[in-house]
């Protein structure tokens, strides 16, 4: 069951899409939100928690500290006021990834609010998204349908619950509408999430691992024909986890709801499902603003008050903010602005950096990355850094040429698929988990394991060649 | 050792202290005392939901020996260690069922201590068992327990008060010294009224909250439960205090109530008359004790002056707000899906939300019902600046008055109930008859100020206990304790000896031992 599409192109012929995003960022902090348990990924299932994250009876929350601490820089990152003093509050629904059958999020009193980040597009082109707010609020438990369709509760033989994400601090950070981007919306989209990502990740507050969900991002698209103030019926895309699905996502929609539109029918306001394989969306349930979570303020704490001496003392702890970082970089490693631009664009800037820091010129450190594995990792449809090609290793290489030194101490490309195969049968078998999702046509699970083969093979495997076989193996249509 | 066990029991737990401090009894004489008492009285009473014979005996022995040891580790007892305590059973406690009152929790042990639990056995206070209540603490009467109502010594055909019927009947049936109780809007000290007993709701965040299941969170508070102001004292000074667990624990060092309870005095004080809280639809028995409670407190050389809380007629519905509302979202957690009775839809389909509903609508009572359906109607949106939000602003004016009340005098009073005790049945099938019980104690869980009940003396027409109600600004505890000692103790010299002697007697024993408590209580330690 596929929607009907209208091409882009078409779509923005006629009309002008507005954006909105909702990121939710996990917090790295020792412990989580509400509790002493801690804050781990990866751990065996429902190990990380205490009476307080189950719900027990009788439980009380304490707020963490650092996780307020981290809010309010990432709001000040954000350019937003920091409330003098906020609350939680409880938002309250039926479900059973929410032990205490309500979220504890704030509500009408965000700890940040009124901030603005600059968004550099790929030509250089600056873009000023509004933050609204950023929030505070804690995260569900994990749930796993077993059976049924598609992973989803509805037809599910039985669900698997997984509490150690509940209770995880989250921050929330919603955009006021974005107008004006017209058919640059998609790479918008996917530069606003990159940069959030990234400002997090230099901040030091959260991990910043989207296939882990440490970010995550609900999009919101509506179209409205040309010249017209009143926005259109908005769909919201949820937890669309990495950044090119990001701008897919967005295209998507676009497309989707330009055909709606041109049908004569009314969008509907709803949530959406992003399918990777499919690159579409489907539709999830019917979202009204109507939605009544019967909010309150949490009796159980006590208002969060944030002086203005904490806040500017933690204003002063705050790192250099990524841009003025690459403005400083580009100067130091005398880049062109496009040189630079393409840097940035393929996602390699901490890796020549590191690569720079172990002893290469900056010259060779973007000549190999940006002409070699770079390349590679697209073949390959995984970020560079996936790869596992250590920047030692670039310095090192870079020193053997010429190419026969190489090919002797066994570093050529790996291109026989015997060696291959066997690499990816020990990387298969080490990761059954991941095979089954590719099985189940979850093919951007395959990056796990291209990543690993390159990783067994010392980054000398041909990725793109690596990835045919991957789906031979599992036997899945590529 | 001059006394039986069976005489041990009527001993308040200031006088088993200094016995077991003494070494004129054993902390395992005196939990076995009371032990037998349950089991001779609890039949007819049902104080108690589960009896914890066992570890209240083990912990008591334990007890026994650090004294026999003597040295460093007897020196440093507790005054209460060996004096054995029941626990409402609101209260988690790890080796025993937890019921909060309802089959939603029937069977349930909790994983975790609360923190007044914890404290208890820090003192090593043998626990004796947890005691009845309405569902999740909702009633005035406990005849909403899931389990059975409990009755009130005075008169088994009539309730104990509520929620904390069963704490506030155990201690009055003397099978327990002291209780733990949880005070919402009366659920500590209108128990304590009916049945002759002393009950203390202490200041908004003067003992933790930390494991009491939940009904209002804004309200809710532990506090103690007793036959003197004295134990009420020396049991809130063991549980009060700072709680890193609960956020709404307030930071101050707790005062010495003990030493305000022992050092009673009223001379020069201002005690001011809620206008609003005595008169019309108060019994006649219980206006006529509070008078005279006035005149001996007038008499002791307090200066008793009238107050205004013109604000305090709309706290009854204001908590009807309120409270219902936190309910609502506090009981969401009992779904089936973690812990607790879980029951299964009677036809397909079988999904989460269908469970969810079928464990609610078999495990929860009808008002518990009521108030959830109350409290989520109240949150609705389009609702909630009619009913929460403009509850919200009542609380504040509820606020206002107590402050300027306070500016007046130093401790307000008031009767506790509007009544004695009613007979079992009687406002079951009228929940607006039942809410106004409170009527005299929601104000003080309104704005978050300690207040205490203690006897007033039996009402003339049907010789049933009042209760006085003494409240004192926030964090000012100790005010209760030192108008409370002195106010009890010209009662008692007016009666001739404790209210609670006397309470018929629930066995043919009691006819016999009441005479020797009497000797006992009055002739000191022999």
């Amino acid at each position: 069951m596929t929607d009907a599409t209208l091409s882009f192109d078409e779509a923005m012929e006629k009309y002008d899409p507005v954006l909105g995003f909702e990121v939710h960022v996990e917090l790295n902090t020792k412990t989580k939100m509400f509790s002493s348990a801690p804050n781990v990924f990866g751990d065996e299932p429902n190990t990380n928690v205490n009476e307080v994250d189950l719900g027990m009876p009788g439980v009380l929350p304490v707020v963490n500290k650092t996780a307020i601490e981290s809010s309010i820089k990432i709001g000040l990152a954000l350019n937003c006021k920091i409330a003098e003093t906020c609350r939680f509050a409880r938002k309250n629904y039926f479900y059973p990834d929410t032990p205490k059958n309500f979220q504890t999020s704030q509500y009408d009193e965000p700890i940040a609010y009124d901030g603005y980040l600059d968004i550099e597009l790929a030509d250089g082109t600056v873009f000023r998204v509004e933050i609204e707010r950023a929030h505070m609020e804690e995260d569900a438990g994990k749930l796993t349908h077993m059976g049924g369709a598609a992973g989803r509760i509805q037809g599910a033989d039985y669900s698997l619950v997984d509490y150690n994400r509940s209770g995880v601090p989250l921050v929330e950070i919603v955009t006021k509408p974005i107008e004006g981007a017209g058919s640059r919306a998609p790479e918008l989209a996917k530069a606003y999430v990159a940069a959030v990502r990234e400002i997090v990740k230099n901040l030091g507050v959260s991990d910043a691992k989207m296939e882990r969900g440490n970010v995550r991002c609900d999009a919101n698209v509506s179209l409205r024909p040309h010249g017209r103030e009143r926005f259109g019926i908005r769909s919201e895309t949820k937890n669309v986890n990495s950044l090119r699905a990001v701008e897919h996502a967005v295209r998507y929609e676009i497309q989707r709801h330009a055909a709606v539109l041109e049908s004569g029918a009314p969008v509907i306001q709803e949530t959406r499902h992003w399918h990777e394989d499919t690159r579409s969306t489907t539709s999830g349930r019917p979202k009204s603003d109507a939605d009544d979570y019967r909010y309150f303020p949490e009796p159980d704490l006590v208002p969060v008050v944030a002086s203005r001496e904490w806040v500017e003392e933690l204003r002063a702890t705050l790192p250099e903010p990524p841009a003025a970082r690459r403005k400083r970089l580009q100067a130091d490693w005398g880049y062109s602005d496009l040189e630079f631009r393409d840097v940035v664009n393929a996602g390699v800037l901490d890796e020549i950096e590191e690569t720079i820091a172990a002893g290469a010129t900056a010259t060779v450190a973007r000549k190999w990355w940006m002409g070699e594995i770079v390349g590679r990792a697209k073949n390959a449809d995984v970020d560079p850094g996936q790869l596992g090609v250590a920047p030692a290793t670039i310095v090192e290489l870079n020193a053997m040429v010429p190419a026969e030194i190489v090919e002797k101490r066994g570093l050529a490309v790996v291109s026989d698929d015997g060696p291959l195969l066997e690499a990816i049968d020990q990387v298969l078998a080490a990761q059954p988990g991941v095979a089954d999702k590719i099985r189940a046509g979850k093919l951007q699970a395959i990056g796990a394991i291209v990543g690993g083969v390159m990783k067994a093979t010392r980054g000398q495997a041909d990725a793109g060649r690596v990835k045919e076989l991957i789906l031979e193996r599992l036997g899945v249509e590529g | 050792m001059t006394e039986t066990h069976s005489e041990l029991f009527r001993l308040s737990a200031a006088a088993l202290a200094e016995k077991l401090a003494a070494r004129e009894v054993t902390a395992v004489e005196v939990t076995q005392a009371h032990l037998d008492r349950i089991a001779a009285v609890d039949g007819q009473v049902h104080a108690f939901l589960h009896v914890n014979s066992e570890e209240a005996l083990a912990v008591a022995a334990e007890v026994d020996a650090i004294r026999a040891a003597g040295g460093a580790a007897a020196e440093e007892l507790h005054v209460l260690a060996g004096v054995p305590i029941a626990v409402k059973d609101l209260i988690v406690t790890i080796g025993q069922p937890t019921t909060a009152g309802s089959k939603i929790l029937e069977g349930w042990h909790s994983p975790y201590d609360a923190t007044v639990v914890e404290r208890l056995r820090a003192a090593k206070m043998p626990i004796l068992g947890k005691t009845n209540l309405d569902e999740f603490a909702m009633g005035s009467s406990t005849e909403h327990s899931a389990f059975g109502p409990t009755r009130n010594p005075w008169d088994l055909d009539r309730i104990p008060g509520g929620s904390g019927g069963g704490s506030a009947a155990a201690v009055a049936a003397f099978e327990a010294p002291l209780a733990l109780g949880t005070d919402t809007g009366g659920s500590i000290r209108q128990p304590g009224a009916v049945t002759g007993t002393v009950g203390v709701k202490p200041t908004y965040g003067g003992v933790s909250r930390y494991g009491a299941i939940a009904m209002a969170s804004s309200l809710d508070q532990i506090g103690p439960v007793s036959r003197t102001v004295l134990d009420s004292a020396l049991l809130h000074q063991v549980i009060g205090g700072h709680d890193p667990r609960d956020s709404t624990s307030l930071p101050d060092p707790l005062e010495d109530l003990v030493a305000a309870a022992r050092t009673g005095n009223v001379e020069g004080m201002k005690i001011g008359i809620i206008k609003e809280l005595h008169g019309e639809g108060y019994q006649a028995g219980v206006e006529n004790r509070f008078n005279e409670a006035l005149e001996l407190l007038k008499g002791a050389g307090a200066e008793i002056v009238e107050v205004s809380c013109p604000n305090f007629k709309y706290a009854l519905g204001a908590y009807y707000l309120i409270m219902p509302s936190e309910a609502s979202s506090n009981l969401a957690k009992f779904d089936g899906v973690r812990f607790g009775l879980r029951a299964l839809p009677k036809e397909a389909p079988l999904t989460i939300e269908r469970v969810m509903a079928a464990t609610r609508a078999a495990g929860f009572g009808d008002e518990v019902k009521r108030r959830i359906i109350l409290g989520t109607y109240a949150l609705s949106a389009g609702y909630y600046d009619a009913y929460y939000g403009s509850a919200q602003k009542v609380r504040t004016l509820i606020q206002r008055d107590f402050d300027a009340a306070f500016a007046q005098a130093d401790v307000l009073i008031s009767p506790t109930a509007p009544t004695t005790a009613f007979k079992l049945g009687e406002k079951l099938n009228d929940p607006l008859a039942m809410y106004l019980n409170d009527v005299a104690t929601i104000p003080a869980n309104m704005a978050g100020v300690p207040g205490l009940s203690l006897p007033g003396g039996l009402a003339d027409e049907d010789g049933l206990p009042v209760g006085v109600q003494l409240l004192a600004p926030a964090r000012q505890d100790a005010r209760l304790y030192r108008v409370g000692a002195v106010l009890e103790s010209l009662l008692e010299a007016q009666w001739g000896g404790p209210l609670l002697e006397k309470a018929p007697s629930l066995t043919d024993a009691d006819a016999d031992s009441s005479t020797a408590a009497t000797a006992l209580s009055h002739g000191g330690s022999h």
